[in-house]
């Protein structure tokens, strides 16, 4: 029996039970602590800073050494603008860090900071992405003429043709609000300076340890030896976590600066204000449709609120490439128009955010599924049914190469499953009692675990990918796993002991994997993009397979056959169909201490690996029942079912968790959670009492099933899975809205679907609501 | 500011005299003067309930309520959850069991809040569990596995309490 495929309990979760977790602010407490002087306007220009005498506070002045953090893209349509780690001359969105103060605890440095003012001269800020695209629009940076900082273009020359071709052209135009990825744990760094090696250890809550420490090298002129960086317990991060923040360098300038340890706990509103949002995008699509539904071409106007900055170091081209690329999604169609923006406007910066993009863009081609389909007279899984990828490879329009998936049979499954006969007929009878349910289906693929090819078609200067794994196992049989991926909550730690100990023939908890920190383990790219367990999975197997065939060679030494006899299982190297074995330990131990018996493995049992995939598609369909309240505008859900296919599964229970925590936040995509600026740039929702994450009492039970297409594209055969749950559940959830309002006609939904907003739209439609 | 003020803090059944500022939450005291870092705090306005304790056995979120308030009060926190022996609480094992945590900075908030509930009424419904558990926040999970973890628990203090 192998331990892949079992719901092996986390060995990451008995220290976060009793309160051993260590996170960042666990460690702090006696360092000095900083606190950020932030804008209270979104644009403007600084005419001073007063600091109270003998306060210790600094000002870009006294960072002039320093370089702003400005990523690349390698693309003539690409605009780049500079964050400067505190403001320089202007202020550019509300919340941007324009001095900092160091007090000796933080109650203190709050005081000081209170009495820091700084007179800024206030200018109109462009705060709507329509509105910083108009003409005549103030424009955010000097370098971005119109506010555009990346534009993806393209059109296949059959375009034209298929529109005119056309049975039906459906235009739809869908709105996300804007989105925190809002962790539980806020951000946060603890810089601790060794007066010894005048090196700083930076602990902070991040999910890219090396690309933190490369970035803050370079913008503060720095060796990179001189640092390290380590990223303890992380309290969830969802993409927020791994951009380079002008704080965490700062944190270190001041360590450097100072020769003392510095620290930076972010409070709630400062994570709002200042750490990064997504999703504040509006998507114009045009279908040209056969009569029979079939889908011959798509014309999109894609446009992405990027707000100030450009992320480093994905860039703002993050969510505007991603459309562009990827809007097709699981359909098969061959002409393909698309203009994709990436727009500044004087807000947070846009940085990617689970599912990146892809919420939005499945939202888009779900709901124009469901339009299409109404106006056809087709039924709604029917028009999927004729347009859904169903032969492999697939190329997309845009070059995107699809491996095997169940694009067909996971809908049909979830056709199924969901009782759709049982359902029309429960609708019709509740709506004559003027109850209003809707069933809501989406079907996408979730692109992961691509490596470099994927990241360098996007033109990044910086190209993330590879995973480079240390498998090692010690004198005593026991294995030391180092990846440069970097787990914050995921259970991957479990996951790999899994894979190892079926590589190994050894237990699972035999096994240690050692992550989040650039002193121990090789240069990687952290957690991101559903990424860790195909990438760092893999070449951990790979790594693995190797220490396994030193292993072998070993034991076939000590036990006189040849190395192919021995198979390694239970802790012990056994020659097949004999009695004879050797514990693994012992093998291990002769490997280091009796080393020149063995000259084909060389001194000890360690071996590396290196992984740089192509990428995979896993793919899902998701079923949402909503009931709606027509006198509230309330929605409830009532039922929720996913079937997802994402390969091999290596821990079932962690892929149920990362696809219930994604739907999750699907959901509070599509119903509650939105960043509300004013029109002057005012954060509106800069706490947990108005942005509001859903609780235990919105979320229903998530019914999971899963198919498991064995992916040639990976090592593993696993796919990723960590974005499904919330790219697939507000198409879902909003399909399911507009099928309880079809008796009204309302197709216009924009998320998130809050109550204001269906009654709005009720009244347009001549129902009057109560209130 | 206020002073620094000395005063004694029961928690866990253990007595932690600390000096600290009037203005201190008790979250705050618990972290940095009694090296309690189990705690965590999320929002420090009262939503989140990640900094869940229990003060005289009712769930409290300490961001709220200042240190110098707990005097006297016997104050549990999650740290104080497992027996003596170091065994997981019920709550703790099921939590580990139905994979009721992912990042696990909510967790011991969650725990405090329904260890709290369960040993006032271990015979809630599950829509009672429910209705408790949507005082707190959990970013990863979707709750589920939460709800679950709590309703196992809670029949198996169920069982302790008649045996």
């Amino acid at each position: 029996m192998t331990w892949i495929g079992r719901r092996l309990r986390r060995f990451e979760d008995p220290a976060l039970l009793l309160g051993r977790g260590s996170f960042v602010a666990d460690r702090s407490s006696t360092a000095a602590a900083v606190k950020f002087v932030r804008s209270p306007v979104a644009a403007g220009t600084i005419l001073g800073i007063d600091i109270p005498d003998g306060a210790s506070v600094f000002t870009a002045r006294d960072l002039a050494g320093t370089k702003p953090i400005r990523p690349i893209l390698e693309r003539p349509d690409y605009r780049a603008v500079g964050q400067p780690l505190l403001a320089v001359d202007r202020v550019v969105h509300t919340g941007q860090a324009v001095a900092v103060v160091v007090g000796r605890d933080q109650a203190d440095a709050e005081d000081l900071a209170e009495q820091v003012y700084v007179d800024i001269d206030p200018s109109a800020a462009v705060v709507d992405v329509d509105a910083a695209l108009a003409e005549g629009a103030r424009q955010v940076h000097a370098e971005a003429p119109g506010n555009v900082l990346v534009e993806g273009r393209m059109k296949t020359p059959g375009l034209d043709q298929a529109f005119a071709e056309a049975a039906a052209v459906v235009a739809i135009t869908l709105r996300s609000g804007r989105q925190s990825a809002a962790p539980m744990e806020p951000r946060g760094g603890l810089a601790e300076f060794d007066p010894a090696s005048g090196r700083v250890t930076l602990t902070a809550s991040v999910q890219m340890p090396h690309m933190l420490r490369t970035g803050i090298a370079d913008v503060l002129g720095m060796r990179e030896t001189d640092l390290r960086v380590v990223a303890p317990d992380v309290g969830g991060g969802f993409g927020q976590k791994m951009s380079l923040f002008p704080e965490y360098a700062v944190l270190v300038w001041l360590a450097r600066h100072l020769r003392r340890d510095v620290a930076w706990i972010e409070d709630r509103r400062e994570n709002f204000l200042a750490a990064s949002h997504s999703r504040d995008q509006v998507f114009g699509v045009k279908g040209a449709f056969a009569a029979d539904g079939r889908l011959l071409g798509i014309d999109a106007d894609l446009r992405s609120n990027v707000g100030a900055f450009s992320c480093y170091p994905v860039t703002c081209g993050v969510e505007p490439l991603m459309a562009f690329a990827e809007l097709p999604g699981p359909y098969d169609f061959a002409e393909y128009g698309v203009r994709s923006r990436g727009v500044t406007t004087n807000t947070c910066m846009m940085a990617p955010y689970r599912g990146v993009s892809r919420p939005m863009l499945t939202l888009t081609m779900e709901r124009l599924m469901d339009v299409a389909a109404r106006r056809l007279g087709i039924d709604p899984w029917d028009i999927r049914r004729r347009n859904l990828i169903k032969h492999f490879p697939h190329k997309s329009p845009t070059g995107l190469v699809y491996d095997p998936a169940t694009y067909l049979e996971a809908m049909e499954a979830a056709e199924q499953r969901i009782g759709l006969g049982e359902f029309r007929a429960r609708q019709k009878r509740l709506r004559d009692e003027g109850r209003y349910i809707g069933l809501g289906v989406s079907v996408f693929s979730e692109r992961s675990g691509y490596g470099t090819p994927a990241f360098a078609a996007r033109k990044m200067q910086i190209v993330p990918g590879y995973e480079n794994v240390d498998c090692t196992m010690d004198p005593s049989g026991y294995v030391d796993v180092r990846i440069g991926a970097s787990p914050h909550g995921q259970g991957l730690k479990t996951a790999l002991a899994q894979l190892v100990a079926d590589e190994l023939g050894i237990s699972p908890e035999h096994v240690r994997v050692i992550s989040g920190d650039t002193d121990a383990t090789p240069y990687g790219w952290g957690t991101f993009a559903s990424r860790s367990m195909v990438i760092a999975g893999g070449a951990t197997k790979l790594a693995a397979t190797k220490l396994a065939d030193k292993i072998r060679l070993v034991a076939a030494t000590l036990l006189e056959v040849e190395p192919e006899a021995i198979e390694l299982a239970d802790g012990l190297a056994r020659v097949r169909q004999t009695n004879r074995s050797l514990a693994i330990a012992d093998a291990a131990r002769a490997a280091y201490h009796q080393s020149y018996k063995f000259p084909a493995v060389g001194a000890g049992l360690r071996d590396t690996a290196l992984y740089d995939p192509g990428g995979t598609f896993s793919n899902a369909c998701h079923v949402a029942e909503v009931e709606v309240d027509i006198g509230t505008g309330g929605v409830s859900i009532s039922r929720f079912l996913v079937v997802e296919d994402a390969g091999v599964l290596i821990n079932p229970m962690i892929v149920d968790g990362q696809i219930a925590g994604g739907v999750a936040q699907g959901i509070a995509n599509a119903l509650y959670e939105e960043v509300v600026y004013d029109d002057a740039g005012n954060l509106l929702t800069a706490s947990f009492a108005d942005y509001l994450p859903p609780t235990a009492a919105e979320i229903p039970e998530i019914d999971i099933v899963h198919m498991e297409t064995i992916s040639p594209a990976t090592v593993t055969g696993a796919k990723g899975v960590g974005e499904g749950g919330a790219i697939g559940a507000p198409a879902a959830v909003l399909n399911a809205i507009s099928d309880a309002l079809s008796p009204f006609g309302i197709e216009a939904l924009e998320m998130p679907a809050t109550p204001d907003r269906i009654r709005d739209l009720l009244r347009k439609a001549g129902i009057s609501p109560h209130g | 500011m206020a002073e620094s003020r000395t005063f004694t803090l029961n928690i866990n059944g253990k007595a932690h005299t600390v000096n600290a500022a009037p203005r201190k939450s008790l979250a705050d005291v618990l972290r940095e003067d009694c090296g309690l870092t189990g705690t965590h705090v999320g929002c420090e306005h009262g939503v989140c309930g990640a900094c869940t304790v229990l003060v005289d056995g009712k769930p409290v979120r300490s961001c709220l309520m200042f240190g110098v308030q707990a005097e006297g009060a016997e104050i549990r926190t999650v740290e104080g959850l497992a027996a003596a022996d170091g065994s997981l609480h019920p709550l703790q094992q099921a939590f580990w069991e139905h994979h009721g945590l992912q990042c696990g900075f909510c967790t011991p908030g969650f725990l405090m809040l329904a260890v709290g509930a369960l040993e006032e009424n271990p015979d809630m419904s599950d829509d009672d569990i429910r209705d408790l558990l949507s005082s707190n926040l959990c970013r990863c999970t979707g709750y589920q596995n939460i709800v679950k973890s709590v309703r196992v628990a809670a029949a198996q203090m169920r069982g302790q309490a008649r045996s």
